[in-house]
């Protein structure tokens, strides 16, 4: 399907390549999120993930082709983005302004009762667990209420409860209407929360569809993570 | 920005450490150099022997009687004595580290001064750990012989001109306990004219007499200089000292512009380039760049914000160096100026490190690297190297802040050529190249 800037989707990719010096982290790659979609991006490592990512929440301009996004897209990055020596309160607070929220305060409680972080609100960052980190750095994308948002790798640092209650917590926003899109290594998770999967490999993108039907392409009778695996090894990765 | 401001200001406020430095510091460093240049320098304890027996303290030069203890108290202006007893005690004062040298006045030193012919000897004895302190001893004994070489050379000179003048004049000489009636040289002169009056111009006599007229008066003549030119031989040179280039700034005054420079320095450009490296080891600076804040907005924050902070701690440091020494308060509008165009300046330099950098310890690493041979290399004085090398120096000099601030802050503190305007506007072009540098340095490190 040709992708042009015509698209009505939320989110979309227009022949994105990325160049660092020679080497190209992202070639030519094209794909649209329709609103309320969850798509997830996966690859093995140095597929691009991140940089397609980035690309998208507008931290890198590609070397060639576009991107389109909404206004107060929101990101969450894979590293938590945020000040260990400022609350959690503090943190949500800040970029709450700095978002230019309506209303800052109740924005802040409104995400520390959506985080579960509410007892947590006055202790500095530097004194929470990794888990507890990323959920004020998923926190902050949400600030703004934002109608597409991008997670880079949200669940990585998160105990398996964490785990389920992110996922429950993205699922929501879906079904809210929030277009998600977001990068995992676990497979397993992107058969299980995603609507839709991208399969990037050395800056290529080799599938977009949904888990099923990238399971259906496989010659043989696998689970989904044996699937993708022989669908990379078919294609040469 | 103000968000971000604030931010940055609790943030430095959760970290007392670096709080207290900041604070610390600069009053340390005020109150060091206050007491350092409002008492001056410790006198060093040295071991005195004075060899020569009491009742020989003295002896006559003409009709001058000269002391020579008199002479060696001259020392203790200088030097702190510990009076010992033998050779062997000043020694150990020396070996012990009890004293820094040990000075011995030789028991022959009125008997050679009497002479005229001799020169005593003072013998002096010092451990040489290490060429600072050798250097110190050296310097402080030998400026103290000289003044006591000067002394005596007045007293000395004042009795030979007296003798002169004796001669030349005549007048009343005491020898041996004798009154002499001298008649002197212009008297016999006129004696002399006298006699050849009545004598026949022809004879004999008179033209032996005519010579001896005319020795006299020549002598007259030459003696009537020799005041002068022993003046001169006693201090044969004079020195006439002109400015031509900066001004005459007092070296206490010197070393305040140089102590608050170096504090401007270190806080400006750890802090900038501490804050901008934690923004990006927090992994914050993505999340701020893209579309919260502008890159550029970004920069001039940390500028603005380690600028605010090294002004205020260079202000304070000021004020309380001026507890100590005498520094001209009314001016205090030109400092403001002078330390903020240098925060603003080393603040710039500071992102521009923070930017080519990514964690706070290799920023600060660098900032530490970098200030302390740029200051040194700033105070390198002309003449001390050759001139290729002293041109290398300016130009290293020209292209960072501390070179100009100093100058800045000279001029505000103490007047004086050149004027501000020329290291202010050196360090706005700076400010402006470091930012430069900075926000390329970020686009190249994405």
């Amino acid at each position: 399907m040709a992708i042009t800037q015509q698209t009505l989707a939320p989110l979309a990719a227009i022949a994105v390549t990325k160049l660092y010096g020679q080497r190209a982290a992202l070639r030519d790659v094209s794909f649209e999120v329709p609103a309320g979609e969850l798509v997830a991006v996966i690859g093995p490592n140095g597929a691009g993930k991140t940089t397609l990512l980035s690309i998208l929440a507008g931290i890198q301009a590609p070397t060639q082709g576009s991107v389109v996004a909404p206004a107060g897209l929101g990101w969450v990055p894979q590293q938590p983005a945020i000040y260990s020596k400022l609350t959690v309160a503090e943190n949500l607070r800040l970029f709450a302004r700095l978002e230019r929220v309506d209303d800052p305060e109740a924005a802040v409680a409104a995400m520390l009762v959506q985080t579960d972080l509410e007892d947590r609100a006055d202790d500095q960052v530097s004194t929470l667990s990794g888990g507890n980190r990323q959920r004020v750095n998923i926190a902050i994308g949400l600030l703004a209420e934002p109608s597409a948002l991008l997670l880079d790798e949200p669940s990585s640092s998160l105990d398996p409860r964490q785990r389920e209650r992110l996922w429950e917590f993205i699922g929501e926003l879906g079904h809210g209407g929030t277009t998600v899109l977001y990068s995992t290594h676990n497979v397993a998770e992107a058969e299980r929360y995603a609507d839709r999967v991208l399969v990037l490999a050395d800056g290529e993108l080799l599938f977009a569809g949904s888990p099923r039907e990238l399971q259906a392409g496989t010659d043989a009778d696998l689970d989904f993570e044996s699937a993708f695996v022989a669908f990379l090894h078919e294609r040469g990765h | 920005m103000r968000w971000l401001l604030l931010k940055d200001l609790r943030i430095l406020g959760r970290s007392p450490l670096l709080v207290m430095l900041l604070v610390i510091y600069p009053v340390a460093i005020a109150l060091l150099i206050g007491s350092a240049l409002s008492r001056g320098p410790e006198k060093p304890k040295v071991a005195f022997l004075n060899l020569v027996p009491p009742s020989e303290n003295t002896f006559d030069l003409g009709s001058e009687k000269i002391d020579v203890s008199k002479y060696s108290k001259m020392f203790f202006t200088a030097v702190e004595p510990i009076r010992v007893q033998t050779r062997a005690q000043a020694l150990e004062k020396v070996r012990s580290g009890e004293a820094l040298a040990a000075l011995i006045i030789p028991a022959d030193i009125t008997d050679k001064l009497a002479s005229g012919l001799e020169q005593p000897t003072l013998e002096v004895f010092y451990n040489v750990e290490d060429p600072i302190k050798a250097s110190f001893v050296e310097s402080t004994l030998n400026a103290q012989v000289a003044k006591a070489n000067d002394a005596l050379s007045d007293v000395v000179t004042k009795t030979a001109v007296s003798y002169l003048d004796l001669l030349l004049k005549g007048g009343q000489l005491n020898l041996l306990g004798q009154e002499l009636n001298v008649m002197g040289l212009q008297k016999a002169k006129e004696s002399m004219e006298k006699a050849d009056k009545v004598l026949a111009p022809g004879s004999p006599q008179h033209k032996e007499l005519k010579k001896a007229i005319d020795y006299a008066a020549l002598a007259i003549a030459n003696l009537g200089l020799s005041d002068d030119v022993l003046r001169t031989i006693a201090s044969p040179l004079r020195v006439k000292q002109t400015v031509l280039k900066g001004s005459r700034t007092p070296l206490d005054a010197f070393a305040v512009a140089v102590a608050v420079t170096m504090s401007l320095m270190f806080v400006a450009l750890l802090l900038a380039a501490g804050v901008l490296a934690l923004e990006r080891e927090e992994n914050t600076f993505s999340r701020l760049v893209r579309g919260l804040v502008s890159r550029l907005g970004l920069l001039l924050e940390k500028i603005g914000l380690a600028a605010v902070c090294a002004f205020g701690v260079a202000l304070i440091m000021l004020c309380g160096t001026g507890l100590f020494i005498s520094l001209d308060f009314s001016r205090v509008g030109l400092w403001v100026v002078a330390l903020a165009a240098g925060a603003v300046g080393f603040g710039a330099m500071g992102v521009a490190i923070g930017a080519i950098t990514r964690e706070v310890r290799t920023a600060s690493l660098m900032a530490f690297l970098l200030s302390l041979p740029i200051a040194f290399l700033a105070l390198v004085p002309s003449g001390a190297v050759s001139s290729g090398l002293y041109d290398l120096i300016g130009v290293i000099c020209a292209v960072f802040p501390f070179k100009s601030t100093l100058q800045a802050i000279d001029v505000a503190l103490n007047g004086g050529d050149p004027g501000m305007v020329t290291p202010l506007l050196h360090l706005a072009a700076l400010a402006v190249g470091f930012t430069a540098i900075a926000r390329l340095a970020l686009r190249r490190f994405e």
